[in-house]
């Protein structure tokens, strides 16, 4: 018979550790498609789902069961991946002179016409991976999770531990970074 | 360039490609090999450990005091010091004799 949730986390908090690895199983894909918004290199990911895993068993004894299991782990997912941020803030100072040509040819399609320049393209998914490496740790985690995967602004403080207006401020503020990167993007195509 | 007009648009793109949710091959087995290396933290244990460092650390101390004062050549300072230690108590019990 399967056991619930509960009763694996209970098992593995009175010692038996085999009990975490169920949960590992259905919860991975999870961590690994989160890790995935925020590291490209595969390396990373695993890394950074490694490390998620790790601390999940090390602080199982903190989750009070008040919430699902999924939130807690989702909430330690965010937060690593935010730690990973702020320890890898490389490539935010280079330029975009190395677009590739794909790229290059849906940003010259936009300037040209902009209704014709499709966002399901690769090349836009490639561009708007360029943008976020050049934001902030925080500044990515606010778009990432405000705007790309659409979550409100409570809910974001719930995941990162930031207050209501925190978050606030801080959304503001990334926005205004995303706008100047996306001209600064602009202006080393065109000048 | 509409800078808004392609910050919806790389957003929308964004939005598009929901991220890979693959999982290595036996990645749960990884993370159960890698779970009996964690020390497990128990709270008696470390006190028990930063009591017994710093009895330690008291028993060290007062074994250097020991030898130190053994060792060390010895002086009539010792009796000044218990004279000087009993004028001063007694500084203002004199002065108020003397008054009288």
């Amino acid at each position: 018979m399967e056991r619930s949730e509960a009763e694996l986390i209970a098992a593995v908090l009175q010692g038996d550790a085999a009990s975490f690895e169920p949960l590992v199983q259905k919860y991975s894909p999870r961590v690994f498609a989160t890790a995935r918004r925020y590291a490209r290199r595969e390396s990373e990911v695993e890394d950074i789902a490694q490390e998620v895993w790790l601390k999940a068993f090390e602080k199982l004894k903190s989750f009070r069961g008040e919430a699902p299991f999924e939130h807690w782990l989702m909430r330690m997912t965010v937060r690593t991946c935010y730690d990973f941020l702020r320890g890898h803030q490389r490539n935010r100072e280079s330029s975009f002179s190395d677009l590739t040509e794909s790229e290059s040819d849906w940003l010259q399609k936009f300037v040209t016409a902009p209704e014709n320049a499709s966002d399901m393209a690769d090349a836009a998914k490639l561009l708007v991976g360029r943008v976020l490496e050049k934001l902030s740790p925080s500044a990515r985690l606010v778009i990432t999770l405000l705007e790309i995967e659409d979550r409100s602004v409570k809910e974001i403080a719930e995941i990162t531990g930031w207050s209501v207006p925190l978050v606030k401020v801080r959304a503001f503020r990334a926005r205004a970074e995303m706008r100047k990167i996306i001209s600064k993007m602009g202006k080393d195509q065109y000048l | 360039m509409n800078v808004t007009e392609l910050h919806r648009k790389l957003i929308a793109a964004a939005r598009a490609g929901a991220p890979d949710d693959r999982v290595p091959y036996a990645f749960e087995k990884r993370i159960m090999a890698l779970i009996p290396a964690i020390p497990r933290t128990n709270s008696a244990a470390l006190w028990v450990r930063g009591l017994w460092q710093a009895a330690l650390s008291c028993a060290a101390v007062a074994l250097l005091c020991g030898a130190w004062s053994f060792f060390s050549p010895a002086s009539n300072s010792s009796d000044d010091l218990s004279q000087n230690l009993e004028t001063t108590l007694l500084a203002s019990v004199d002065q108020s004799d003397q008054a009288q």
